[in-house]
């Protein structure tokens, strides 16, 4: 061990004061409450909105309306669900998982820094984002929710969506994005200015580098939806007309600035699993990590090129020929550093010595489904093929692939890897293995047959299909139940691991482990680093 | 039942006059371009774009196919070989050069293989520079509405058949007009023929989708977008609305009749005449149809 101290033992804990309950959960400055708080949100979201995501499947189980007839205009409830679930998915269970969660939790330890750079700032972020969750569900009941998609497009989220659930929607999304803002700038300086002496920016572990990748995306994407969401905010209310053809306005003045937005915030969604993988991957080898520069580097150009990719979501919209050339050739370079990614796993893999527990399940299998999600995109981004592809199911299985097996896969694959080291009890081997077997059947046999289905040419946000379609639709609808029975499996792995789970040390997976937060105890102390650790040449990332 | 029979069905359900007729006649036995239980691949392609885009797709498919295959190999090689009980001692490589420069440039040269076919096929589809026709696409919720605006005709509305109408139709009916994808009116094209389509809407985005024509156009107010196709053969094929658009997003199928030049030119005279009977109302010109 290269670690100058280690911070962590008994000793630390009866110096901590921890705060009373209300004044630690509600007035938190500590980022590892924070985390925690951010964590139990998109536990919460996440199943909200896979039971949103079921509700849809038994409705496309079979041709027809069956279940959703309840509602007086089953049509527009079918997109409010819709708009809910992807809305709840993006903004309330990945990025605050992910960023909040695993982000405040772990960056810190990692680089050595005793707490983020701007702890009430942090405080705030979390609860902007928390009732940036309320207003979106407001938004459902209020009005009969926003039947939109989570792409919002005018015109049919400014005239076409009378009522105030449009607009507590996109009152979510603002107060969400303010939060997620305010996070990237306190990891920004955090990461810039809180590392320990020696932990250099090429010494830094992955998961900082996506973190600090991924704050740069938020903190230059964000701003741009904000801007575009606040001008449909004054074109619904206000008698603007941005984007209103009768007033001059235009309606791809919007498609550009969400997507401006929104491209990057894919990456945002999957760079932090990357960075997760990437530990665990060289954890479960014995291995370093292979490339580590390259590794850095390639979640950069992603970053950079991430940015100036984004109207490939536009190809049908009447674009000239030239200006689609350009992003068709813009959008396959992405594929060069995501390949990098991929193949320097493998070579982490590659003469280590393996082995795999629940973790190292959960990041196997999301660099082979990220491959599948993958390919499918370089499908996609042939501005020609994508005529045949755009909207339809094909669409859906490929961003399903990359996020919900990939970004939520590095969720699970992070939560199994650092649930001892957040909690100071281990999850049970067996119960983690059967939560990960029964997802990737659940997953796989509910997106794969979608690529088939939208081969054929089913569209996007339908309620009901033609029955030639119903084949694959039963037996996406077979997989999502098995997903979600599988996820109340884990909420009870969770019970289980946090009321009855073994007590861990501070370095449950031994050798592989060699970040900082393996040096502390588990759980860290409530005040992390009392004497900052000092960093040299050796064991880094 | 019979051809026959089956015409004076259609004969009937189409509408009436001798119109109708005779290119109910024509329609029966047409081919009709459906998706099918299972299906696993694009459909066949009906125009050269398509034709083309099928042939990409398929080169792509095979392409990426080896390439997860080719990852998947390389894992559960590493995951077999290099397992803790047979690989004890990890090697402390963590560095090659070659490799990953070779990493970096393989797919790059992958990738210009697939761009240049693929930039290809996208000028192709681009916009035709001779057509033979114009048709204009007006999209509403929840409907469409065709013109031909070089042939003087009243506009024509494409309604969906709505479920209880639709259930109505006999069995045979019911397999070529399916439920979602039977329309009232179906837009006529003619085959053979350079059709240039401009698509506009009057209200929120919707797209035009014919999935065997190669065609996917969204229909955005202010704006009018242009593509074009060329049928090569004579039949009925159906898309669907492919952009949400508010409740009935599902519920505005595309329907489009090719047929050959000459029974194009046929209809067109017959509903001229029609239009001539009856001028003025909009509505008294179109056929006279169970739905609508």
């Amino acid at each position: 061990m290269a670690y100058g101290t280690h911070a962590a033992h008994g000793a630390h804990e009866h110096q901590d004061h921890v705060p009373g309950f209300f004044v630690r959960w509600f007035l938190s400055t500590n980022h590892k409450d924070i985390g925690t708080l951010y964590m139990v949100l998109a536990a919460t979201a996440g199943i909200i909105g896979g039971a949103i995501s079921i509700y849809m499947r038994l409705e496309l189980m079979n041709p027809g309306v069956q279940l959703m007839n309840w509602h007086e205009n089953p049509g527009h409830h079918w997109n409010a669900m819709v708009t809910a679930h992807g809305l709840i998915m993006v903004f309330f269970v990945v990025m605050p998982a992910l960023i909040g969660g695993f982000g405040n939790w772990i960056v810190p330890i990692m680089i050595g820094a005793p707490d983020m750079a701007f702890p009430r700032m942090n405080n705030i972020s979390f609860w902007l984002t928390a009732a940036g969750f309320c207003s979106l569900v407001m938004s459902i009941f209020i009005g009969g929710g926003a039947g939109t998609g989570w792409t919002i497009y005018v015109p049919l989220s400014a005239s076409g969506h009378p009522g105030p659930s449009m607009d507590f929607a996109i009152f979510a999304l603002h107060l969400a994005g303010a939060g997620s803002i305010l996070g990237a700038a306190n990891f920004i300086t955090t990461i810039f200015n809180m590392r320990t002496p020696g932990m250099t920016l090429h010494r830094m572990p992955l998961m900082a580098w996506a973190i600090l990748v991924t704050a740069f995306l938020l903190l230059l994407a964000l701003p741009v939806l904000a801007g575009a969401i606040t001008m449909l905010l004054t074109d619904r209310n206000f008698g603007t007309s941005f984007f209103d053809p009768a007033g001059g306005g235009d309606p791809l003045l919007f498609l550009h600035l969400f997507w401006f937005f929104g491209h990057p915030e894919v990456y945002i969604m999957i760079l932090p699993a990357f960075g997760i993988v990437s530990h665990i991957v060289s954890t479960f080898s014995r291995k370093p990590i292979f490339g580590y520069l390259g590794m850095a580097y390639a979640m950069v150009a992603i970053g950079v090129v991430g940015f100036v990719v984004w109207a490939h979501h536009m190809y049908t919209v009447g674009m000239d020929v030239d200006t689609r050339a350009y992003f068709m050739a813009a959008t396959m370079v992405i594929a060069v550093p995501t390949g990098v990614k991929i193949f320097s796993w493998i070579a982490t893999m590659w003469g280590g010595s393996l082995r795999f527990p629940t973790p190292m399940l959960w990041a196997l299998g999301l660099i082979f489904l990220f491959t599948i999600g993958g390919v499918t995109g370089v499908v996609l981004a042939n501005a020609g093929v994508d005529i045949a592809l755009h909207n339809t199911y094909y669409v859906v299985a490929h961003f399903h692939y990359v996020l919900s097996l990939g970004a939520v896969f590095g969720i699970f694959a992070g939560f199994y890897y650092w649930i001892g080291k957040m909690s100071g009890r281990q999850y049970n081997e067996l119960f983690g293995q059967i939560h990960f077997w029964t997802t990737f059947i659940g997953v796989n046999l509910t997106f794969f047959p979608m690529h088939f289905s939208g081969l054929a040419g089913m569209p996007r946000h339908y309620i009901d299909y033609p029955d030639a379609f119903q084949f694959w639709n039963q037996m996406s609808s077979t997989g999502a139940l098995i997903t979600f029975a599988s996820t109340l499996w884990w909420v009870f792995v969770v019970f289980h691991t946090l009321l009855a789970g073994r007590r861990v040390g501070a370095n449950y997976w031994g050798e592989g482990a060699t970040t900082l937060e393996w040096t502390v105890s588990s759980p860290p102390p409530f005040h992390t680093y009392e004497e900052l650790p000092k960093v040299t040449a050796a064991a880094h990332h | 039942m019979t051809g026959r029979k089956r015409t004076v069905a259609l004969a009937g359900l189409f509408g009436v006059g001798l119109a109708s007729l005779v290119a109910g006649a024509a329609w029966a036995q047409e081919f009709v371009d459906l998706p099918h239980s299972g299906q696993m691949d694009l459909h066949h392609p009906a125009t050269p774009v398509m034709e083309r885009l099928v042939s990409l797709h398929t080169g792509l498919l095979w392409v990426i196919s080896l390439i997860t295959l080719f990852v998947l190999g390389l894992m559960l090689y590493a995951m077999v070989r290099f397992r803790a009980s047979r690989s004890p001692t990890p090697s402390t490589t963590t560095h090659n050069t070659l490799i990953e420069v070779a990493w970096t440039v393989v797919p790059i040269i992958i990738l210009v293989g697939i761009a240049i076919p693929s930039f290809r096929l996208l000028y192709y589809m681009d916009r035709t520079k001779e057509a033979g026709l114009t048709l204009k696409v007006t999209a509403h919720q929840w409907y469409w509405t065709y013109e031909y605006p070089d042939l003087q005709l009243e506009p024509i509305d494409s309604y969906m058949i709505k479920e209880d109408e639709w259930k109505k139709f006999s069995d045979e009916e019911k397999h070529i007009r399916p439920r979602l994808l039977a329309v009232d009116n179906p837009v006529v094209v003619p085959t053979g023929v350079n059709v240039r389509v401009l698509v506009t809407s009057t209200d929120v985005m919707h797209a035009w989708t014919v999935p065997a024509f190669g065609i996917k156009q969204d229909a955005i107010i202010g704006r009018i977008n242009e593509t074009w196709f060329n049928v090569t053969k004579a039949g009925l094929y159906y898309g669907q609305c492919s952009q949400i658009c508010g409740k009935d997003h599902a519920y505005m199928p595309i329907a489009v009749r090719a047929v050959t030049k000459e029974e194009f030119d046929k209809w067109v005279a017959s509903k001229k005449a029609a239009n001539a009977g009856s001028p003025g109302s909009l509505t008294d010109s179109r056929p006279a149809t169970p739905a609508r």
